[in-house]
């Protein structure tokens, strides 16, 4: 597999305070890598600028496919996001939520294919149910396949295994496993457990 | 920044025009109050000069997203808070004048209501940057809302005119053909200096702006240790 | 990777995904309706009879009404994202354009469900003349699109500068003012002109001159907004 995320010299000020100084890194598929380091380090910052969603204040991140730089429309594409503070629709149903992901990313799946996929997180029995109703446990679930629904080769994860529990803990690290194989994960975490999920990548902090 | 002698002169220049505003020109024939009506030459430049800050504003902010270099965004700043303060003394000259000639301080006249519109914008984009903390984003949003409202306002002064004629029948349009040669060197002679001082402004704002950052720099070197900063790298 | 997203369909989606929200939660419909009936009958009440009022000041009045009713509305549709925090899901899923688009279309419509339910009700209360109906019928949509065209950029300025959409009045009116005052003097037309059409063609065709100004300008901007 021919993927290749590099941060080059990539640091992010806010204000005058500077969250992130000259981090490069390479990663190529397969498999997993961490970034580590204490709460307020800045994990998630340097996650959100891998996912796209932050610009860096100096340096860049490069998505490679063979070699070549995506444009903006594929990064969307090949990136699949699952974070805390990312939310979807609680007022709309896990099957709502799936069709808008689907339609706006311009996937043909039909809600036959949808349903498979929340078969597959034991979550079809929920799918007619609004997001609201549902367990934190469940809520990880579902953000997991929204992230995986149009099959990413890179899956970003920010502290995946916050308030799951045995069973979550199990689905996030069987997700972790399958998708490296073929693609990259990167995980933000401080958990002792999901530090063994992948090669230490970035210590953030002391 | 500007140099000295261009200062002193620029000081002369502007006491000079406004002493022979009163001294060398003559009171303005064919209005009610001829005596207050050199008020006209304060105030015209004024209003010019507001509309010349609206565009150096839109430029700047138009630079400010295209390179993100904090310093446009200062420029962008300084000429918003110029333009409204030109605002604000051309509305109160024109009123002024309107109040003598007239007998109402306030004629809906098509040019009155854009300057005030003008200012409205400006108050807008103030409340805007006041709502942002975070520099970045501030400079961002605020340049995002200048460049809106610019065509907005362009689309505003041109067709003012033909609303407002209608909707309030004014005898008030002022138009500036009828005026003596007298007057109109007096006019722009003003303009010029009013120019000079602008740019004079601009340029000390954006010192003022440029020192209270270092300043901001400094302290936060003293409490922030580089160690804390760097990440490790595999 | 072969999909078919190009930023029509996404805005599609977007759209469809706003309204199905809106029509479960009914939070910007609420709000915008309910302001709008208050005032238009305080506004009857107040002026009643209305009969002695002047067709200008019925006119502006109107507009005013809308205009006021649409503040208390047309940011919802970029707040909500914020406030509950599925902005980002929608920045990694959809293109900047694609977004632009879905919900300059669903403010559109908001505004439109807006005068459909205010207008009747507006012209019965302050009797306003039958005339030109038509004529009134196309100001009316052209105007509040326009009135959607100038102030959803904006909305999503209030939306990043500030959780709540407490500032969007004061921002939005400066650039609402140009489609306000043209559609303001056609309403005017089309109840006092006897060759209303003719006076408010020109009318009509600044408010289209006009919104051809501002979405490309808002298109243009709006990824500076969106993006961080």
């Amino acid at each position: 597999m021919k993927w290749q995320i590099v941060l080059r010299r990539v640091g992010k000020v806010f204000d005058e305070r500077t969250v992130l100084r000259d981090i490069s890194a390479t990663m190529t598929a397969p498999g997993a890598w961490i970034i580590s380091g204490p709460n307020g380090s800045g994990k998630s910052t340097l996650l959100r600028i891998i996912a796209g969603l932050l610009t860096p204040t100096e340096g860049e991140v490069l998505y490679l496919y063979n070699g070549e730089r995506l444009t903006a429309r594929q990064q969307r594409q090949a990136v699949g996001v699952v974070a805390p503070d990312m939310a979807l629709y609680r007022p709309l149903t896990a099957l709502e939520n799936l069709r808008f992901f689907a339609r706006a990313r311009g996937l043909s799946l039909r809600d036959s294919d949808l349903l498979e996929w929340l078969e597959r997180v034991q979550l079809r029995s929920r799918a007619h149910d609004p997001v609201a109703t549902f367990s934190t446990g469940m809520v990880q679930r579902l953000k997991v396949i929204t992230a995986l629904l149009h099959r990413p080769p890179l899956l970003l994860l920010d502290e995946p295994g916050s308030n799951l529990d045995e069973a979550g803990a199990r689905f996030i690290y069987q997700t972790v496993k399958e998708h490296a194989e073929h693609g990259i994960v990167v995980i933000a975490t401080n958990d002792t457990r999901e530090l063994g999920y992948g090669e230490p990548l970035i210590q953030l902090g002391k | 920044m500007m140099n000295r002698t261009i200062q002193i002169l620029t000081g002369i220049w502007i006491a000079g025009v406004t002493v022979a505003a009163f001294l060398w020109l003559p009171p303005a024939e064919g209005f009610r109050s001829p005596e207050t009506a050199r008020i006209v030459v304060f105030h015209v430049p004024c209003a010019i000069l507001t509309f010349v800050a609206f565009l150096v504003n839109a430029v700047y902010s138009w630079k400010y997203l295209r390179s993100r270099d904090p310093l446009t965004d200062s420029q962008a700043n300084a000429a918003a808070e110029l333009g409204m303060l030109f605002a604000v003394l051309a509305t109160v000259t024109g009123s002024l004048f309107a109040m003598e000639q007239w007998g109402s301080a306030w004629n809906w006249d098509p040019r009155e209501t854009s300057i005030v519109m003008l200012m409205l914008v400006y108050a807008a984009y103030f409340v805007l940057r006041g709502a942002v903390e975070e520099k970045s984003k501030r400079a961002r949003l605020s340049a995002a809302y200048a460049l809106l409202a610019f065509p907005a306002m362009v689309f505003l002064i041109w067709i003012l005119p033909r609303v407002v004629e209608s909707l309030h029948p004014t005898n008030t349009l002022f138009s500036r053909s009828g005026l003596d040669t007298e007057y109109r060197i007096t006019l722009w002679s003003f303009f010029a200096g009013l120019m000079a001082i602008f740019v004079w402004m601009f340029r000390l704002r954006l010192r003022v702006e440029l020192a209270e950052a270092r300043l901001r720099q400094q302290s936060q070197r003293v409490t922030q240790p580089e160690s804390q900063l760097a990440g490790e790298i595999r | 990777m072969n999909r078919s997203s190009s930023w029509a369909n996404e805005a599609v989606a977007v759209f469809a995904k706003d309204w199905l929200l809106e029509l479960r939660t009914r939070v910007a419909l609420g709000a915008v309706v309910l302001f709008a009936v208050t005032s238009v009958v305080a506004s009857g009440f107040a002026l009643a009879p209305p009969s002695g009022v002047p067709a200008e000041v019925k006119a502006a009045l109107l507009w005013v009404v809308i205009f006021f009713a649409a503040v208390a509305g047309l940011s919802r549709v970029f707040v909500v994202e914020e406030e509950t925090r599925t902005a980002d899901a929608l920045r990694l899923a959809v293109s900047p354009a694609g977004v632009f688009a879905g919900k300059l279309a669903f403010n559109t419509v908001l505004m439109w469900t807006l005068c459909a339910i205010t207008v009747p009700l507006y012209l019965l209360l302050l009797e306003a003349p039958l005339r030109n109906v038509s004529l009134l019928v196309v100001v009316v949509a052209l105007g509040s699109t326009a009135l959607a065209c100038a102030t959803t950029a904006v909305g999503a300025i209030v939306a990043k500068a500030t959780m709540r959409g407490a500032l969007f009045g004061v921002l939005a009116f400066p650039v609402a003012l140009p489609p306000l005052l043209v559609a303001i003097h056609a309403t005017k037309a089309a109840w006092l002109s006897d060759s209303a059409w003719r006076v408010a063609a020109g009318d009509l065709q600044v408010l289209a001159g006009f919104m051809l100004v501002i979405v490309p300008a808002s298109v243009l901007v709006f990824e500076h907004i969106w993006s961080e």
